[in-house]
């Protein structure tokens, strides 16, 4: 007989020939903060969503609140008290707060649907909580904290006692973080249990009471949080002991990391902005007269929460979205009108923030996509050189390590953190001055976020100019000189490296304060 | 011409485009492409006909009509739901099905190429107001503005055509929310096409005339919204009466009239007048 709201044993999920899940296990004790941690790709979401009913997994247990739930479905899990809050939103933009909450189980008045009590219910619940949201807002118009909150209150709207977050601070600010950490302790407090998935060491110390490793698809430790270390959870999360790089030194508990530096950034910028200015599909302005220069060795870092302009901003750089006022030059060349094509030979190179989207072709081998764009070269009278692509592609492989080591597969095969290898080897493989990297090390593992890390510290000693646009506040702080805060298409605040910390940033990042750039 | 009659005119030539736009809408709300209002239309026409030849009831015609708007809506809904097919493709797959079909059956029952018999229809009287499947049609616009605005089902429609993901996570069953909103479509948009052949006493050869398109075209000009896209159809409707009283005028070549449906919907989709703004899960099967 068991008490524990949760009790995964043995759990086996294969998808196709992949694995996700081997033998793992989960025990969660009745009214605490649990973390599910390991590296992408370790099989912690795949748990979850056997957990939560959405998939069923080939063997095992799964008991919740001890009675055997095996092969359940979402429905059912919602029934019994648990409820998932998604990585991705799971909200539909164009309804209201209160509609988002109670779709699916909404109060009646006669066949019509209560608008009137929703509202109601949902204000109350909003109140016992403190999960402030305006309630008749639609939600296209929060804020991605806002967001958030109403996704938890759709789970605790269906009675969720056992509430599992995948992820939830991927995309929060410092100052979010911290009230999301005041809601999950008042929750867990008033008798929640809360299973909280995260890749982020500083968190777990932060927040949880026990840790659950997991790695390849098993679970391989359980800990106190009390009684362990940063060290000894990123020992089992990787299986070996690893180099961390800054930004994980910073999240388990090292001093703040700067970047140490080869040389001084010298000379005149060779990427230069001015008063740069670019809409968004919908035509509102999302970049609002930025101005900056980049030396060579120089790295500008732009931290801020996602959707305030740094996505347009790099496409704009790139070639990938018309500028709607303000220059570009590269070398003393402008470029604000020049072709896609004319910027690569201008000397740029772009690391893209969605690889699938925009890095590469994934039905492409690996071959292929490292001569995108470059076709030409590696062309013989007007076809295209097989057995140089080919070449290529191993010499490439090699310098960059992309696991497997072999060219012919589609890109579509690898593991996130080697795909983005794949893009990184393509675009710092070629020459280039000016490297425009938007969340490098976005979704690849530990040993891949240690080896682009590098590779952009090694382009930055080479005298190359970086533009850096990262979510990992402490990416940005671990590899820039400058950073700059963006904030609803403005820069919020220039400030040299060492002046930088999230204490001084997070303000600046919700939009609290701001300055005019140094 | 009088005023009234102007009025009544346009109302009647209304009708059609009410019913199917309503129906075009809600389904396009669920997420699913309506390019099959023509189809579902035509099979309305064609199955009322025949009901009401063997019956001699314009009534059974009625029912008979809203069965095979029905028939072929689950058709469109079996094939993108169930088989997920891509719903253009579907779409036109069902609008030259049935045109083939009527023909086809038309020929068998009646040895003709061109036309029915006459059927019984109902007693319009001279304005046509005695004509129930005109209230009928005026009525589907509020109807389908409260189903999808004020009731629970209306909100699943909602949530399925704009992110079924999230709907799917809250318990919603996003394939039977579409089944049945393809479903209503087919249901109204048969209805319009029961009143195009009961008013005219028979059924013609492809006598819907691109008639579900303008109503797609409305639901579009009126941005999927139920009240503006019944606005859009009495405009297109007006825009054809004004058209029929200046034949015989002179100067102004009847095309033009004709394509301003076309012209305000393609005005509406470039953002010229507010933004047009589809539901994001518009045309994509569920995950």
């Amino acid at each position: 007989m068991s008490s524990h709201p949760i009790r995964m044993a043995g759990i086996d999920k294969s998808f196709g020939p992949v694995r996700a899940n081997r033998g793992a296990s989960l025990d969660v004790a009745p009214g605490e903060i649990h973390a599910l941690v390991g590296e992408n790709g370790a099989g912690k979401s795949t748990l979850m969503k056997i957990l939560g009913g959405l998939i069923r997994p080939d063997a095992g247990t799964v008991e919740v609140n001890g009675g055997d739930v095996t092969g359940w479905s979402t429905s059912d899990a919602i029934a019994a008290g648990v409820g998932v809050v998604h990585q991705h939103f799971m909200l539909v933009p164009t309804l209201t707060v209160a509609e988002n909450v109670v779709l699916g189980n909404e109060p009646k008045r006669g066949v019509m649907f209560d608008r009137t009590r929703a509202l109601a219910d949902v204000n109350s619940l909003i109140q016992r909580t403190g999960l402030i949201v305006p309630a008749d807002r639609r939600v296209a118009e929060l804020s991605v904290g806002e967001a958030q909150r109403v996704e938890i209150l759709k789970t605790l709207y269906r009675g969720a006692k056992i509430l599992i977050l995948d992820e939830p601070t991927a995309v929060l600010s410092p100052p979010d973080v911290r009230e999301l950490w005041t809601v999950l302790r008042k929750l867990r407090d008033d008798g929640a249990t809360i299973v909280l998935i995260t890749h982020r060491l500083d968190e777990v110390i932060d927040i949880s009471q026990t840790i659950t490793v997991m790695r390849a698809g098993a679970t391989v430790g359980r800990m106190k949080t009390s009684e362990t270390t940063p060290a000894e959870i990123a020992r089992a999360m990787i299986g070996r002991d690893v180099v961390l790089s800054a930004p994980l030194r910073e999240a388990v508990g090292g001093s703040a990391a700067t970047a140490e530096h080869a040389l001084a950034p010298v000379g005149a910028a060779v990427l230069e902005v001015t008063d740069l200015a670019v809409n968004d599909s919908r035509r509102v302005r999302v970049v609002d007269g930025i101005s900056f220069a980049i030396r060579p060795g120089e790295v500008l870092g732009i931290a801020g929460v996602e959707g305030n302009g740094q996505t347009e901003l790099v496409e704009a750089i790139a070639g990938l979205r018309d500028i709607v006022g303000g220059s570009i030059s590269v070398s003393g060349r402008d470029i604000t009108r020049a072709t896609v094509k004319e910027r690569r030979e201008a000397g740029i190179a772009h690391v893209p923030e969605d690889r699938h989207r925009r890095g590469l072709i994934l039905e492409y081998s690996i071959a292929e996509n490292l001569v995108l764009g470059a076709q030409q070269e590696f062309s013989r009278y007007g076809l295209l050189d097989g057995d140089r692509i080919e070449e290529h592609a191993r010499e490439q492989i090699g310098k960059f390590d992309v696991r497997p080591p072999s060219a012919a597969p589609a890109a579509r095969t690898l593991s996130g953190g080697n795909q983005q290898k794949v893009v990184i080897a393509r675009e710092m493989g070629r020459s280039f001055t000016v490297l425009l990297a938007a969340q490098p090390t976005r979704g690849v593992d530990v040993g891949a976020i240690e080896f682009i890390h590098r590779q952009i510290r090694e382009a930055r000693d080479a005298g190359k100019a970086i533009l850096l646009v990262s979510a990992e506040l402490n990416e940005v702080l671990a590899l820039s000189d400058k950073v700059a805060v963006m904030y609803r298409g403005k820069f919020a605040v220039t400030l040299p490296a060492r002046d930088a910390t999230p204490e001084v940033l997070g303000p600046y990042m919700t939009g609290g304060k701001s300055r005019d750039a140094a | 011409m009088n005023p009234f009659d102007f009025i009544t005119q346009t109302l009647r030539i209304a009708v059609p485009y009410l019913f199917a736009a309503s129906g075009g809408l809600v389904a396009e709300r669920a997420g699913i492409v309506s390019l099959t209002l023509e189809g579902f239309m035509l099979s309305g026409a064609f199955t009322a006909t025949l009901g009401s030849y063997y019956s001699g009831s314009p009534v059974i015609g009625v029912l008979a009509g809203a069965a095979g708007g029905l028939l072929f809506g689950l058709l469109h809904g079996i094939a993108t739901v169930r088989f997920r097919a891509d719903q253009v493709v579907s779409g036109i797959a069902v609008n030259l099905l049935v045109i083939g079909l009527t023909q086809v059956i038309l020929m068998l029952l009646f040895d003709s190429s061109s036309n029915s018999p006459r059927v019984e229809g109902f007693q319009a009287g001279l304005s046509g107001f005695g004509d129930p499947l005109v209230w009928m049609g005026l009525a589907s616009v509020p109807l389908v503005a409260f189903l999808l605005y004020k009731t629970p089902f209306g909100l699943r429609v909602q949530a399925a055509g704009e992110h079924p993901e999230a709907a799917a996570s809250v318990g919603v069953n996003v394939r039977f929310i579409r089944y049945v909103s393809v479903a209503i479509s087919g249901v109204l948009a048969g209805l319009g096409g029961v009143y195009l052949a009961l008013d005219q006493h028979q059924f013609t050869n492809n006598m819907t005339a691109g008639r579900g398109f303008i109503a797609i075209a409305a639901v579009i000009f009126g941005r999927w919204d139920p009240w503006r896209a019944g606005a859009a159809c009495l405009l297109f409707a007006a825009a054809e009466t004004l058209q029929i009283q200046l034949q015989g005028v002179g100067g102004i070549p009847s095309q033009f009239i004709q394509i301003i449906p076309y012209v305000l919907t393609i005005i509406a989709l470039a953002g010229l007048v507010g933004r047009a703004v589809a539901p994001a899960a518009l045309g994509r099967a569920e995950e």
